[in-house]
């Protein structure tokens, strides 16, 4: 734990940082911009699993595993959307959302 | 760490975006170091602020021009979802204020030979299975997204033998 800081300001920053993610992917209109904001999201939900597996059961390591699990699983999710972006683009030579209806069939 | 975050997602060119994104990214890496957990915050540099920074900033590059501006949201959309965010704030904040956290008053380090042991261990508790799937997935993902990226040249390829 650190000293002089305790886990209700580490959980205010973790939420705030998560409700700017949800901002973001509600707001922005481009599928780049929106995979970032699912980045956000990822990242808060990651320091909540660390710092409560700190703060209150420090003998475990439940929550440093199930983080690298999630890191590892966000990568693979964001080299397959960057895949799919790209060769979105070259079909149809844009990356908004409203113009993506070539991914319905 | 904050101030970026919101850059991140409120400002209008997209590089600049993503360059406030790798902020971010390293003052989380900065809370791993903080409490404690070195091996957290090295996989969290490597792989985030290396990998998937730099994996954006090419799709990025290839796909606009990099001054280019980005469509807006409209404003009372922007309105609508801002309060529907600070409403949801606000109810996490006192969800986790009311609740009494007991805090166990340690300072000992975690090494990556204890995650290292835990991640592989048979016995109860152990986390081997998950392991292996998700190297599993890793390769399933990395082949889809060659495949994806290839997907019409190798299909040409496919009808012309």
């Amino acid at each position: 734990m650190i000293d002089g800081i305790s886990i209700y300001e580490i959980l205010t920053v973790t939420s705030t940082l998560f409700f700017i993610g949800v901002y973001g992917f509600l707001t922005r209109k481009n599928l780049i911009s929106i995979l970032m904001s699912i980045e956000l999201i990822l990242n808060a939900s990651v320091i909540n699993f660390v710092v409560i597996n700190k703060y209150l059961y420090p003998e475990m390591l439940q929550g440093v595993i199930f983080s690298i699990f999630i890191i590892a699983v966000a990568a693979a999710e964001t080299a397959l959307a960057v895949a799919i972006i790209i060769n979105l683009y070259r079909q149809i030579a844009s990356v908004e959302v409203k113009d993506t209806e070539i991914m319905k069939y | 760490m904050i101030v970026s975050a919101i850059a991140s997602v409120s400002s209008k060119k997209m590089l600049r975006s993503v360059i406030y994104l790798l902020f971010t990214l390293v003052g989380v890496a900065g809370i791993y170091f903080l409490i404690d957990y070195n091996f957290l915050a090295a996989i969290q540099l490597t792989v985030y602020a290396g990998g998937i920074i730099v994996l954006i900033i090419f799709s990025v590059i290839l796909v606009h021009h990099i001054e280019m501006e980005l469509e807006v949201a409209k404003l009372s959309k922007k309105l609508l979802v801002g309060t529907a965010c600070v409403f949801g704030l606000s109810v996490f904040l006192t969800t986790i204020y009311m609740h009494d956290f007991k805090v166990v008053e340690n300072f000992n380090t975690t090494t990556t030979e204890q995650i290292g042991l835990k991640l592989l261990s048979y016995e109860a508790g152990g986390f081997i299975l998950p392991f292996e799937l998700i190297s599993v997935l890793l390769l399933a993902s990395m082949v889809g997204a060659i495949v994806i990226a290839k997907g019409k040249k190798l299909t040409n390829k496919n009808e012309s033998e």
